[in-house]
Formats: structure tokens, sequence, C-alpha cells
């Protein structure tokens, strides 16, 4: 199970949804599409048209910079990150 | 008894300002829609229902909505995209209008989602392609500065087939089947740069229509403020007498098809109230003539902008109107422009403003 961590900006658009949550996936769109099927509509929140992470949207895993089709090891802990912007 | 809704969409979400139909005490909710940023807030007579257009930095446009006056907010962007392989995006949602049973949203890059089910789902409805001009906005290499989009959608209450929607930079255009096929409307127009387009190539700031008569309509454009008497199909400018050509803001009186109003700016880089004096600008003929509306706004260091939804108006007997600035104030007047009161300060910035009269 990978464990994904979600922004603040995030979880009050999702009841139940928590910043902590692990997640059976393969890769970081596979984890994201996970956490579609329990809270509709949360992908695209985070992925665009392409499909692309949104811009001011970053994804870690194990702490490297990652794409959607970033691979996911077993215990991968993968961090989203709402970038700096606005202000 | 009823109660009076102003809808107030900032750069930090939406509030609600609350009367009764006096409008004289106000009270403030909000801020709701999670802080987003909200272009564009309507109540939809026919449901009951708010409906907010907002777009997040970090999460991407969407439109919430509020079927208990602004009690509680749920948002969906679900169908309102671009297909992956189309090469447009959809960065922002700007402008909404209500129409029968159905809710439009204008987007940029320009189109205009419907949804059909109280703003659950959505789907494209047009990107108004083969329209002269459009092969320009769907082009990034030939775009103007700034971002294109369906900036202003203006129904007919009378017909929900029939409406009109404006592109940034490029013009008006009128359906009159739901959206299927347009027509350009900017004939008369003044532009001051060169088109490739004898139609289009205009900067229609804000379209407003007169509900006591279809044919008026009225335009804050980019250069001048003009007059239609036909429905839109021909344009004459009714500048004179005004301080500047230039501002965003137009709003039409409910019952005086001749009495119109707008927010002149500075057309620099300020685009502010000149020389620091709050003002809104009268006519009552149509643009033959026009009067300063200052009593009760602030005319020292007032520098205000107000963007093209920043003015509304109501549809009581005694008029009122509300100005929404881009620096957090709401100013209103309960006796059609003649005298006002700050209502709200220290908002965020201000995006749009709209007003309800509904039943309690």
């Amino acid at each position: 199970m990978a464990d994904v961590r979600l922004p603040t900006t995030l979880t009050p658009l999702f009841p139940g949804l928590s910043r902590r949550v692990d997640v059976e996936a393969t890769t970081v769109i596979g984890a994201i599409d996970e956490l579609e099927s329990q809270w509709p509509g949360l992908r695209d929140r985070l992925v665009g048209e392409g499909p692309t992470l949104r811009t001011h949207i970053h994804v870690y895993v194990d702490r490297e910079r990652s794409d959607l089709d970033t691979p996911l090891e077993p215990r991968s802990r993968v961090d989203v990150i709402a970038a700096i912007s606005g202000g | 008894m009823s109660r009076t809704l102003v809808l107030v969409g900032t750069r930090k979400g939406c509030f609600v300002l609350e009367s009764d139909a006096s409008r004289r005490d106000w009270t403030l909710r909000g801020p709701y829609c999670e802080g987003w940023p909200v272009y564009h807030a309507i109540f939809d007579a026919g449901t009951g229902s708010i409906y907010a257009a907002a777009a997040s930095e970090w999460h991407g446009s969407a439109v919430w909505r509020s079927r208990d006056l602004g009690e509680t907010w749920e948002l969906s962007s679900e169908g309102i995209s671009y297909p992956d392989d189309d090469g447009r995006k959809v960065s922002k949602v700007s402008t909404l209008m209500a129409a029968d049973d159905r809710v439009l949203v204008g987007v940029e890059a320009p189109g205009i989602f419907q949804s059909a089910d109280g703003g659950e789902t959505w789907s494209l409805l047009t990107t108004l392609s083969g329209q002269p001009g459009s092969e320009a906005w769907d082009d990034p290499k030939t775009q103007p500065p700034g971002h294109l989009g369906i900036s202003n959608l203006v129904p007919d209450p009378d017909d929900p087939a029939h409406f009109w929607a404006v592109v940034q930079g490029i013009g008006a255009y009128e359906t009159t089947d739901g959206g299927s096929t347009w027509t350009p409307r900017n004939r008369g127009l003044r532009r001051d740069w060169p088109s490739d387009w004898e139609e289009v190539g205009f900067c229609v700031h804000k379209l407003v229509r007169s509900p006591s008569d279809g044919q008026r309509l009225y335009q804050q454009n980019h250069v001048g403020m003009h007059r239609s008497d036909d429905g839109g199909q021909s344009w004459q400018e009714i500048t004179e007498g005004l301080p500047s050509d230039f501002g965003f803001a137009a709003a039409v009186h409910p019952h005086d098809r001749d009495t119109f109003y707008v927010v002149p700016l500075d057309p620099g880089h300020g685009r502010v109230m000149p020389e620091g004096k709050a003002t809104v600008w009268r006519t009552k003929d149509g643009g033959s003539s026009w009067e300063p509306l200052r009593r009760g706004l602030p005319q020292e260091g007032a520098h205000l902008g107000v963007l093209r939804q920043g003015m509304a108006v109501d549809s009581l007997d005694s008029a009122g109107l509300y100005v929404g600035t881009s620096t957090g104030q709401v100013f209103a007047s309960v006796d059609e422009g003649d005298t006002w009161a700050q209502v709200a300060d220290y908002l965020p910035g201000i995006s749009s403003v709209e007003v309800a009269v509904v039943d309690s």
C-alpha cells in the first residue's frame, strides 16, 4: 500500500477524505484513480487535460519529483503538494 | 416579506450580503467556496440555486452550487474540459447564465459548457468554431496579450434559445437556436486598432439588455459606451459627456430602457476612477446626456477599480444598484443611484456582483 499524503486545500472538498490515505496502486495516476473511485471528482482537482498534473500540483514519490506515470513500490510514500502560487 | 441577496464573487471566495426589501441594513456571510477565486456568482430564479464560477490555481476550474441560498455548497467540474487531444485547455470559468432549465458557463479558452442537472454534470455546448475570428482565438500564436475567453453571457428571459456571448477582444455573437449557430453583432462599434475582419475584432467589455425593452442593448466597450435599438444588429456610440471612454461595468435600469449606468475609468495602466473621486455615471435619455452620481461615494483618495461583472441592479420598484470594487468595497444605492452607502469593506478584491430578490 502506498502512503499518499494530500494537501490541505484538497481535503475540505471531499467529505471523509483525510490528509493521509493508504492506496493500492502501481503508478501515481493509478493511485489518483483509486482515490477518484472513492471520492468522485478528486482526479479533476489534480489532473488536467493531457492528462497531465495541474501546473501547481507537484508529486513526489519517495522524495523524488514525479509524474503521473511514475511507478510506485508497495511501501512508497507519495507527497502531493499544492506548490507555491497565489497570495 | 422578501430578502435581497447580493452575491459577491471575490479573489478569496464568494460572499453574500443580505437585507430585506428596504435594503437599509445588511449582514455579510462568507467566505464560501473554500476561498477559491470566484469570477462570477449568479442566482437562478428558476431553481432557487446559487452558482459560482471559480478557478483555483492549484485545483483547476469548477462551478460551485448552493441550493440553500449560500448556507452549504458543493462543486463539480465533471465534463468541463476539452478532449485530451484537442490542444485547448480550460484555464478559467469566467461567466455564468441561467436560462430555463439549464445553466451555461463561459470558459477560457473560448467555449460554453451547459448543465441540465443543476450543475452536477456538464457538457460542451459550443466553441463558436467557424465563426469569423475563431481561427485567431484558437491559435495561441496569434492571440493578443492576455487570455481570451467567453467573458459575458446575456440571456433573453422570454426565449431560452436566444442569447448573446462575448468573446474577449473579438466581439459579441448572437444565437437564436440555443447555441448551435451564431451571428456576429458588432456593426457600428468603434475600434482604434486594425482588424483582419469587418464583423469582429472589437473589445466588448460588458453587454447588457434592457429588461423593459428587449431591442434595447447597451455596452461598455474598450473604446466607448454604445447603444443598440435593434437587438444588437447595429450600434451607435454614446460616450459624449463622460470623462473617459474606458471602463468595464455597465447596468441598465430594470423598468426604464433609457436609464443606463457606467463606471468610467482611466484607460491607462491604472484603470481606476478618475481623480480619486468614486463616481457612477447615469443617463436617463439613452445616452444623449450623462450625470455623475457621487452622493455618499468617497470623493477623496478613492482610486477604485470596478471589473466587468462588478455592477448589478435589482428588480424592485425603486431600483437598487450595487457596485463592488477591486479593493473590496461594496456600495449600494436604493434610489436608482441618487445616493449611495458603503455596505461592505475589507473584502478581497471583487470580481463580480449580482443581486437577487427572493421570497422568504
